[in-house]
């Protein structure tokens, strides 16, 4: 049996891991190449000299960078504590009403992103939904909400929603009810059987969740653009600025190469500590 | 843990907020759609429906849908045959590089998207491979087969190797045990991945911003005139993708309610 499905087991991983290789892994060497190539080449046959590292420091991109970082993890927090409760209700509360919110949220994310993201533009601009009726009813709007670093935020929170929320509530559905109740038993507050039982426990939806999130907010350029204006560039925008505009191969790569690797080491250590058998198959081996 | 009446009727309250706050910007692209202003100022004057009979006319938006139609299509089987032998290899077979393999299928969803567009557009150019609506049909399969492989692993884990064995024990090769045991097994899951898939490459932004070179797919389009050159057919556009995703939902679940049907008779 177990030679069967050695074979087997590699036989059905060939289309996909061969896709892998060569759509993943592949792009990524390159630009792993070129980041340690010298500036403006656009082959890899020259001696590595490492020169884009430095100019990252030197040009600011570094800053803008960790710009874009501290946005993600500013929209993964907020994330974090808008979707708990709902997800330990669908997990652990509603019962037909939680296939309804399933249902009304995946069918939200069939409509292109950006189709909504420009729904709130219409929403908050000036003249727009919000400060276009204010002024007719009123007399008196609120101006445009947009073009600054929070609505960003409030855009990323928007548009990755999901992608917390049926995470955390996977995770969450995985606490077994009756150590919350021994807990309690045993004379433990709500905030402690919260931080001590149901935290732990929700772990891997948790990290799943929040690193989707993360990753997904960091590779984000249309909020930036369509909300935020010209208050912050996305760094993906600089990268391809790098590429396209620069004409700077190497100093592109070197950009993206960083942001590449704070984001594997993340996603490594967070895949690595999961047992995926036991969250997706919930416990079968 | 058994809450309180009060607290359930807060947490239904605040499901039913949390879904009006993801529908709520639609209401304006509604609006906006019809509209007979063309620069768009609320409240709305006067109303039209001149913009869908220019959408559905005009030559650029029919090539834009197709483009992004023709993708999409590709992406889907792609996916669905993928994600059927990928999730074997992900949840059933007990191999040697299972472990590897899982790490690889997930690493590209925990990715950002946009640099790894920019990561295959540099490895096409110095490949000298010109970026087409092929390359963005690459780009976009790298990230939705793992997802839809994901997808059928769940189906996989939850069958029953049992049934497999039973069926090769009684003298059926590997290839026929694959045919009429594991694929009727994991169908369901398989179906679900390709409308993910469907959706997934319809509506995505990142990937073919960065891949499709010269040709164009409506994402795209929609995000050029809102950046710069608006024009009043981007709302009128964005109504009808909705109707057309709302088309394609229904549309599947009509169809695995008639395979449902016709399996149980």
């Amino acid at each position: 049996m177990k030679r069967i499905d050695n074979r087997l087991g590699l036989l059905s991983a060939a289309p996909l891991g061969l896709l892998l290789l060569l759509g993943f892994i592949a792009p990524v060497a390159v630009i792993a190449g070129f980041s340690i190539m010298p500036q403006n080449v656009f082959d890899l046959a020259h001696v590595p000299d490492f020169s884009s590292y430095p100019l990252l420091v030197e040009q600011g991109y570094l800053k803008s960078l960790f710009r874009s970082l501290g946005l993600a993890l500013a929209a993964t927090a907020l994330l974090f504590v808008i979707c708990w409760p709902l997800a330990y209700a669908m997990a652990k509360v509603f019962r037909r009403f939680t296939l309804v919110i399933t249902i009304a949220v995946v069918i939200s994310l069939c409509v292109s992103e950006n189709i909504r993201l420009f729904g709130w533009a219409l929403t908050l601009m000036k003249g727009g939904l919000v400060d276009g009726y204010l002024n007719a009813w009123f007399g008196g709007g609120i101006g445009g909400a947009l073009y600054n670093v929070p609505i960003i935020v409030f855009g990323l929170v928007y548009v990755y929603l999901p992608f917390m929320l049926f995470p955390l509530a996977q995770g969450i559905s995985m606490i077994p009810e009756d150590a919350c109740h021994a807990a309690a038993d045993l004379g433990a507050s709500r905030w402690q059987i919260f931080r001590e039982i149901e935290l732990p426990l929700a772990a891997p939806g948790i990290m799943v969740g929040s690193l989707l999130t993360f990753v997904l907010s960091t590779g984000a350029l249309a909020e930036s653009k369509l909300l935020g204006g010209q208050a912050v560039v996305a760094i993906a925008t600089e990268i391809e600025t790098a590429f396209s505009f620069n004409q700077n191969w190497p100093l592109g790569s070197a950009l993206a190469m960083t942001l590449i690797l704070i984001v594997s080491a993340l996603a490594i250590f967070a895949i690595s500590r999961i047992d995926l058998d036991a969250v997706m198959g919930r416990g079968r081996s | 843990m058994r809450s309180s009446r009060s607290t359930e009727i807060a947490l239904f309250v605040y499901g039913l907020l949390i879904i009006a706050f993801l529908y709520l910007p639609l209401v304006p692209v509604g609006f906006a759609s019809i509209s007979k202003a063309r620069y768009l100022t609320f409240p709305i004057r006067q109303y039209t429906t001149q913009w869908f009979g220019q959408a559905l006319e005009s030559a650029t938006l029919a090539e834009l849908a197709s483009t992004s139609l023709r993708i999409a299509l590709i992406v889907t089987l792609l996916s669905m045959l993928m994600a059927f032998f990928g999730a074997l290899a992900f949840a059933r077979y007990q191999w040697r590089s299972r472990g590897l393999f899982q790490k690889l299928v997930l690493l590209p969803v925990f990715f950002p998207q946009s640099v790894l567009a920019l990561a295959l557009l540099i490895l096409f150019n110095s490949l000298g491979v010109i970026p087409s609506w092929k390359t963005a049909v690459v780009a976009h399969l790298v990230w939705i087969a793992p997802i839809a492989t994901l997808v059928v692993a769940i189906r996989a884990y939850a069958f029953d190797p049992m049934l497999e064995e039973a069926a090769r024990d009684l003298g059926a090769s590997t290839w026929t045990v694959l045919r009429e045991v594991t694929l009727p097994l994991l169908m369901p899951g398989v179906i679900s991945a390709g409308l993910f898939a469907f959706l997934l490459s319809w509506g995505n932004f990142p990937l073919s911003l960065f891949t499709t070179g010269a040709d164009s797919t409506l994402p795209e389009w929609l995000y050029a005139k809102m950046v710069a050159g608006y024009s009043p057919l981007v709302p009128t556009l964005g109504v009808l993708s909705v109707a057309g995703s709302i088309t394609v939902i229904l549309a599947a679940l009509a169809i695995a309610r008639a395979l449902k049907a016709v399996r149980t008779t």
